[in-house]
């Protein structure tokens, strides 16, 4: 396909020459590696570890493009984190794209571009993938599923579950909650909010691995989807523990809290999808901090609470005014109030 | 941030809490209208900050948790419709109407659009001209005006695929109401919002007949706890008053245009509360001379039979005479993600409020 312009078409899915050339064009070109360019059905990796991670997600964002980044950063950022956050080296990426018939492929180019530029960023080669192509209304402009496989070694697996988290350990997060899920809410909706949110979308392997590299980290987890408030009760729940969050200490940008005033919101349920929340143990907290604020992705880190022998299984929130309530996981989407 | 950090000050509350106590030692029941407040409270934990002999019990003032099954099945029939766009605000498509939600209903195929603010509504009317779209209108002196405003739009423009289901309800009959069935009420935390909307003298009558002190307070914990200060130094002297805590934004004559939208748009009507029944001229209706922009009017629908849900006491607790935690199915069969009763649907609502922020 020579021109960039033009429209996706039904006969892009067919497994003829538009496709091959779309493929060839579009991604082949972009992320372009030894293992992809033997396009094979299944991609051969090489690993001199014991232990591989694997992860899937997908990604199916309205609008694709957003303050911060678009579907393309995302769906690298997303699958690079959660095989970062499980204590892994994230290396091997599959991208599959399912895309809406008419869909502009300048449009197309410039999100894989930036999913080819993330990729690298990451230092994860995209090494096998997927185009269909859908009757118009039958998916919503583009999905992406992105798969990895990460390199995990063994000291490292406990990680993911939390076995090792104990009473007095302490939660770190490496910056502002709720940034993402504003952002694309407040690019989504017709607010006219003259604030400027932007996604906090970024790649966070770099960052898990100065840390890891020098600390022990007992859990780890990325607060996308239900924000911090499902990671940390799903962590309470898992460990048998009680956590305890002090308001004051919760990173939040001024833009971010003004929206969730005005909507209703609790930040805490906000998804975020540059933000890790780490336990570690209290002699390592300062050293901890230091690592992270010395990074561009962890400059507001804080820690924001601690793992306690009380209310098991529960997160309690302390707030400024010296109450506590307890944070639950949300039930389903968050809504407005409406007044 | 500016409005919110310095009512948030925590030394601020806590001396105000001690003026609290010392203000007066009687035995006191005051009720907070709004919904918002009752979130306030729960949120910032304040009734752990009052004497014992204060107690705040939670009034009818969630607009969804008033809002009747007939409303939200008459609502849900319009959306089974062919060709009908429901373009509603977010906390209503979750509220249990006889059998179903607009959530449910949604999900089997009604189109149904969440929307921010009613002029959105009016937006998708003009941009699906071969459709209807049925605004299902909630809300007291808050939202009121901003549905007339919209009617008033939608004459100007010519958009007539523009219909209105009105819901919306007004504060003082409630509250009168309320007093005259007997609900033990010392004085009235009033809501902000409405008021900056209607003005003070609404609540007038409540201080100079039935002789009950009426404070319009701020959401924020200061705002809340100044409040109580005022209606307690009010009960110890005696003299029961109507007066503004809420000050940057409550005056006594309230929002002119906004009560003119209102005068212009709606008729009063006698209406029906969720839990507490019919309430007379408590409600809003489409005026006759826009009533081509009443879904009501305009769109004939059979609603089928409306019932109440069986064991929801979502009435007891909107009179403040039973507390969530009496009800036999709170946390347990009515949860923020099944629930029974509306006041469970409402971010705002009693039930998702205790439930929230139980301890």
């Amino acid at each position: 396909m020579n021109q960039t312009k033009g429209n996706i078409m039904l006969g892009h899915g067919s497994g003829g020459k538009m496709m091959h050339d779309l493929i060839e064009n579009v991604f082949i070109k972009k992320f372009n590696n030894n293992i992809l360019t033997d396009q094979t059905d299944s991609a051969i990796l090489n690993s001199d570890l014991d232990n591989i991670a694997f992860t899937t997600d997908s990604f199916v964002i309205d609008p694709v493009v957003f303050p911060g980044g678009n579907i393309g950063k995302l769906a690298v950022c997303g699958t690079v984190n959660d095989l970062a956050v499980s204590g892994a080296i994230p290396a091997y990426l599959s991208v599959s794209f399912i895309i809406e018939e008419g869909f502009p492929v300048e449009e197309l180019e410039k999100i894989a571009e930036s999913l080819a530029a993330e990729a690298q960023k990451a230092g994860v080669s995209v090494v096998t993938g997927d185009t269909k192509i859908v009757n118009k209304g039958k998916c919503d402009k583009l999905f992406i599923n992105t798969s990895g496989i990460g390199f995990i070694r063994k000291e490292n697996i406990s990680i993911g579950k939390g076995s090792k988290v104990a009473p007095g350990d302490f939660i770190i997060i490496n910056g502002t909650i709720g940034d993402h899920g504003m952002a694309v809410l407040n690019a989504r909706e017709s607010f006219n909010f003259t604030i400027h949110i932007e996604s906090d979308c970024a790649s966070l392997n770099h960052l898990i691995k100065k840390v890891t590299d020098k600390h022990e980290v007992k859990f780890m987890r990325d607060p996308t989807r239900g924000g911090v408030a499902a990671v940390l009760n799903e962590l309470a729940l898992k460990t048998g523990f009680g956590i305890e969050i002090e308001e004051d200490a919760l990173p939040i940008k001024k833009g971010v809290k003004a929206m969730c005033e005005l909507l209703g919101f609790d930040p805490l349920h906000i998804a975020n999808e540059g933000k890790v929340i780490m336990v570690v143990p209290e002699s390592d907290v300062q050293s901890v901090l230091e690592i992270l604020k010395n990074d561009t992705l962890g400059m507001e880190s804080s820690a924001i609470g601690r793992i306690v022998t009380e209310h098991q299984g529960r997160v309690v929130l302390r707030n400024q005014t010296g109450g506590s309530r307890i944070i639950d996981t949300l039930s389903g989407d968050q809504l407005p109030r409406i007044c | 941030m500016k409005y919110v950090d310095e009512y948030r000050k925590k030394d601020l509350i806590l001396s105000i809490a001690e003026k609290i106590k010392k203000a007066s030692d009687r035995e006191m029941v005051l009720m907070e209208v709004c919904g918002g407040h009752t979130m306030a409270i729960h949120r910032f934990g304040l009734n752990s900050l009052l004497p014992p002999n204060i107690k705040l019990i939670s009034g009818p003032g969630c607009p969804v948790c008033v809002s009747d099954q007939r409303f939200i099945d008459t609502a849900i029939a319009f959306g089974r419709l062919p060709g009908i766009i429901i373009a509603t605000y977010g906390d209503l498509i979750r509220v249990p109407g006889s059998v179903s939600s607009l959530e449910k209903e949604r999900a089997k195929g009604s189109d149904i659009r969440i929307i921010y603010s009613v002029l959105e509504a009016l937006e998708i009317a003009r941009q699906n001209r071969d459709k209807k779209v049925v605004f299902p209108g909630i809300g007291f002196e808050t939202t009121a005006p901003a549905t007339a405003a919209a009617v008033i739009q939608s004459r100007q423009d010519k958009i007539f695929n523009f219909f209105v289901l009105s819901g919306h309800k007004v504060m003082p009959p409630v509250m009168k109401t309320l007093v005259e069935e007997g609900v033990r009420i010392d004085g009235f935390i009033a809501p902000g919002h409405v008021t900056a909307i209607t003005g003070t003298s609404i609540y007038e009558e409540l201080a100079s007949i039935y002789k009950l002190g009426v404070v319009v307070s701020g959401f924020e914990p200061v705002d809340m706890m100044q409040s109580v200060l005022m209606l307690a130094s009010q009960i110890e002297k005696g003299k029961p008053a109507v007066e503004v805590q809420y000050r940057r934004v409550v005056n006594e004559t309230g929002n002119k245009v906004a009560q003119n939208l209102m005068k212009e748009v709606f008729e009063y009507r006698d209406d029906r509360w969720r839990g507490i029944g019919m309430i007379r001229e408590s409600g809003l209706k489409i005026a006759d001379h826009l009533s081509k922009f009443d879904a009501e009017k305009q769109i004939e629908v059979n609603v089928g039979e409306s019932f109440e849900p069986k064991g929801c006491i979502c009435g007891l607790i909107l009179r403040g005479l039973k507390t969530p935690v009496d009800c036999p199915l709170f946390a347990r069969k009515c949860t923020p993600t099944d629930p029974v009763g509306a006041c469970m649907v409402s971010g705002e609502g009693t039930c998702a409020t205790y439930y929230k922020y139980r301890s």
